[in-house]
């Protein structure tokens, strides 16, 4: 089972802290993948806060292509971050040529585009250097969104967090999620290293997806582009959020009814009773099985965390105003955020939803028993 | 017969009949239990006579014979009068003295049993044992990276959808502008099938709803019941009860005039309308109730003249294309209940499915197909029908299911295979298999004989005497001498057992698949089989 660590916090703080936690969890993950994303990012990056920044690893080859690519469509390199890896190789870390981190310029004809036209557009750059990747293997690309930087790559991590320099004073960040992976059903894939991404919305879980056929069918059926991959049964949390949240309009308290729906008895007494009973069989094909922890992002920065039904996955949320950590175990919390008040720590059930909202001044749980805030 | 006599064509020697008749005069008590009970006459008490010869070996002794007679049981060598297996014989037999055998070597009787020019027609089955549905094995059992569930003290929420889903955006605008979204019943994924009043006796029918009736107000599962075509007993259509059925209209509309008179005293709505358009057991050709059964009752009730066979018409005879045949009638049937009951056409397994399925996704009144195999059964048919006609549901069910997942529908037009679902006795394994391959839920009809009623039909051409109304166990006949050895109380018990039974073995299967909050529609990735030609064909994994 892969451990998780998020973070939310008013200052921006270096990724090395999630790391941290990672490594102190370290006996439930295999070194078979960190994943890290940073948002509401800090240092240099907080003046270009629209500037869309490119996350990905490319060999010599593909960085050219990518130039190329990028300035055909009108992109001008605004900032960038190079990640120089040591010359000394390390057992377990494969050897690549660049870890690209690159704030872009929009093009000039772009800046009247609505919010929406600006989504699709980034993502289909995204989907397209994926693509161009997939021919010669010389371009993994994680994300290419404002604001957002994702680094994936094989090994521990805290080794890879020292092999890439994590520590350098212009990464941090205000929101931070990590993945220690545990290799389970599947091959070893960078893109199957969470958290994933899509349009601002990001998830990482731990547990398998017994229900991931199914989900997968009905998403990559819906003909939006960008819900393909799916080289992780876990990527599928990530574009049911985005398909709850963007698509019908949901809130995040709609989240939990989309993917693990009350059952018949609960639902009848719910104040929103019919709305979501029609939830519950149009969304019937999402319906998680589990068993699944998903910790998640929203693109105005709130941070949640959800269980499945069953409630068989460890999660605790836990931290103090200004700062709140979402972990796999509790041990990850204290490593950091050990001045806590621990008796306030909250270990969502199987109806909760635990939020902390941008202000991060407390963690809110939402029952799926209360009323909604229905897109009506 | 004497060797010098000439011989009639059809004359047989038991040894041409597929079913021989065991008899040990010693065990006889000659009570004639078995003679009285066999329902065609395939044994008689005769006389036989025997010569009996009395020599010595001494030279002046006188040497003589005599001729003796005894009473015994005889099998009857006449097309009509060959045993069809069913040991009802075996059953009465106090001593175990008589049991039928199935004639090990080549059945002749089949080249005869065509007199006058009339081929076989029979009920039942096809009559093969092979079953792909048992070969496929679920393979994605959850270990520890995900552990597998409790079946026994878990919660599970084993209901499916049947009616017309919107997609999500289009229901939720609906839902918005309070427009109007299709009905939507959530059932019991086990459905019995469409079997009439009229093929079934009425014992055996007033069993299987006081055995839904139990499962729905007692037991909490909402069991549902295809009334086939012969229409529904009026005081059933005025009660409560009514919403567990789902009304079935075929070609022949039998009993539908009673039922439209009925609708403006219906107390609930019925669970839907099964339009019927085809029957897995012989596909392209109509329902048929033969004359034999078509006594009193049942002429009322489908508004008949009684004593005359009913051919229903292979297809809707007012209608000639796909367009009138389901959409029109689709539209029909649901303004009849208001829009309120969900309408869905039920097709045999064919080639063409997927030309009846992509126009159903373009009709919002569609809620749903019924697609049976070729291995379903029949109350009567002609043999040639169901031995050579049809296809296999799985192969079947499976295209049509990734066609809607190719155009996003999945979810929104449910399928519904039948057709040799647990015909070897394996009846949750095979529908949750045919659920994992797309179905969204299963219908039986032959396994609930077996099992409800003690049916003894088997895939070794077993009795299949369905169609003339002479059914052993009482389960398809119109007479009251057999049909009152059918408790409807019993029924009902077993219905219950039945029904109860396969949901803990339901449970049993998607437990160890990590599944419980919902029904694995289409879980795939679940299913194995040890034949890669079948594994490529229905796109699940080879196994061996």
């Amino acid at each position: 089972m892969c451990r998780l660590f998020a973070l939310t916090s008013q200052d921006p703080v270096s990724p090395m802290l999630a790391i941290k936690a990672l490594d102190v969890m370290k006996e439930g993950h295999d070194g078979s993948g960190m994943g890290l994303l940073l948002q509401d990012l800090g240092g240099p990056f907080e003046e270009m806060k629209d500037a869309p920044i490119l996350s990905g690893i490319f060999s010599e080859e593909g960085i050219r292509r990518l130039d190329l690519f990028m300035m055909d469509m009108g992109f001008l390199t605004k900032y960038k971050i190079s990640l120089k890896v040591p010359k000394i190789p390390v057992e377990g870390i494969p050897r690549r040529d660049l870890y690209l981190i690159r704030a872009y310029e929009l093009p000039e004809d772009w800046e009247n585009l609505t919010r929406e036209a600006l989504a699709d557009r980034l993502s289909d750059i995204r989907l397209k250097i994926r693509e161009m990747g997939e021919e010669k293997k010389d371009m993994m690309v994680f994300s290419f969104w404002p604001d957002t930087i994702m680094i994936k790559e094989i090994g521990d991590p805290l080794q890879l967090a020292q092999y890439l320099g994590l520590d350098r004073k212009e990464l941090n960040a205000r929101v931070i999620m990590a993945q220690g992976r545990q290799n389970t059903n599947y091959a070893i894939d960078l893109y199957a290293c969470h958290p994933f991404f899509i349009k601002g919305y990001s998830t990482m879980t731990n547990g398998e997806n017994t229900a991931f056929i199914p989900i997968k069918d009905f998403l990559s059926s819906r003909g939006i582009p960008a819900y393909t991959g799916y080289q992780s049964d876990s990527e599928v949390f990530a574009h049911i959020l985005h398909y709850s949240l963007v698509e019908l309009g949901l809130g995040i308290d709609g989240y939990k009814h989309v993917i693990t729906p009350l059952q018949e008895s609960d639902l009848v007494q719910h104040p929103d009773a019919v709305f979501l009973s029609h939830l519950k069989r149009t969304c019937r094909s999402l319906i998680i099985d589990g068993p699944n922890c998903v910790i998640g992002t929203l693109p105005d920065h709130s941070l949640f965390m959800v269980q499945d039904r069953k409630k068989l996955r460890p999660g605790v949320v836990g931290g103090k105003p200004g700062i709140y950590g979402f972990s796999s175990e509790i041990c990850g919390l204290d490593a950091v955020i050990p001045d806590r008040d621990k008796s306030k720590d909250i270990q969502p059930m199987h109806l909760d939803t635990a939020i902390v909202s941008p202000e991060r001044q407390e963690v809110n749980i939402c029952r799926q028993t209360e009323a909604l805030n229905l897109p009506l | 017969m004497s060797s010098n006599r000439s011989l009639e064509p059809s004359a047989l020697s038991l040894n041409d009949l597929p079913w021989q008749i065991r008899y040990s005069d010693e065990r006889c008590t000659l009570c004639g239990q078995c003679t009285a009970v066999c329902p065609v006459k395939a044994i008689g008490l005769e006389v036989f006579r025997k010569r009996v010869i009395k020599t010595s070996i001494r030279k002046d002794a006188e040497q003589t014979n005599s001729y003796d007679t005894f009473y015994g049981v005889r099998q009857r060598t006449a097309v009509e009068n060959a045993c069809i297996g069913c040991a009802m014989c075996t059953l009465v037999c106090p001593n175990d003295a008589i049991h039928p055998v199935k004639n090990p070597g080549l059945d002749r009787m089949k080249f005869h049993i065509n007199q006058q020019g009339v081929p076989r027609r029979r009920g039942g089955r096809r009559n093969v044992s092979a079953s792909i549905l048992d070969r496929i094995k679920f393979t994605r059992i959850s270990m520890l990276t995900d552990p597998a569930l409790d079946a026994g003290r878990h919660e599970f929420e084993m209901r499916t959808l049947l009616g017309r889903v919107l997609s999500p955006r289009e229901n939720m605008k609906r839902f918005r502008e309070k427009g109007w979204i299709p009905p939507v019943r959530e059932i019991y994924p086990l459905i019995i099938g469409g079997m009439s009043f009229g093929a079934l006796s009425p014992t055996m029918w007033e069993g299987l709803q006081m055995g839904v009736a139990y499962l729905n107000e007692e037991m909490g599962m909402p069991v549902r019941m295809c009334t086939g075509e012969g229409g529904c007993p009026p005081r059933l259509l005025r009660s409560r009860f009514l919403k567990y059925v789902i009304l079935q209209i075929a070609s022949g509309y039998f009993g539908w005039d009673e039922i439209i008179h009925a609708i403006p005293h219906m107390k609930e709505d019925p669970c839907a309308i099964e339009i019927k358009y085809g029957q897995g057991a012989k596909p392209g050709d109509g329902g048929l109730l033969m004359w034999h059964k078509v006594n009193k009752l049942i002429a009322a009730i489908r508004g008949v003249p009684q004593g005359v066979s009913l051919p229903s018409p292979p297809t809707h005879q007012t209608q000639y294309s796909i367009e009138e045949s389901v959409a029109k009638m689709i539209l029909s049937m649901s303004m009849a209940w208001g829009f309120r009951v969900p309408v869905y056409p039920k097709i045999s397994a064919s080639s063409t499915s997927l030309a009846v399925l992509n126009n159903l996704t373009r009709n919002d009144y569609a809620s749903g197909l019924a697609i049976d195999g070729e291995d379903g059964g029949t109350g009567a048919a002609y043999s040639v029908s169901m031995d050579h006609m049809g296809h296999p549901i799985a192969s079947c069910i499976r295209d049509n299911y990734l066609n809607l997942i190719k155009i996003g529908k999945q979810n929104e037009i449910p399928l519904f295979a039948g057709g040799g679902i647990g015909k070897n006795g394996n009846i949750a394994a095979n529908a949750a298999a045919l659920i994992m391959l797309g179905a969204s839920g299963v219908q039986i009809g032959k396994y609930l004989m077996q099992a409800a009623a003690g049916c003894v039909g088997t895939e070794e051409d077993r009795c299949n005497v369905c169609n003339v109304g002479i059914c052993p166990k009482g389960i398809t006949s119109q007479d009251p001498r057999l049909y009152r050895r059918l408790d409807p109380e019993d029924v009902a018990q077993r219905v219950v057992d039945l029904f109860v039974s396969f949901d803990t073995e339901l449970k049993k299967i998607v437990a160890p698949l990590g599944r419980s909050t919902s029904l694995p529609i289409g879980m795939s990735d679940a299913l194995g089989i040890d034949d890669h030609a079948v594994a490529q064909r229905l796109s699940i994994k080879y196994v061996v």
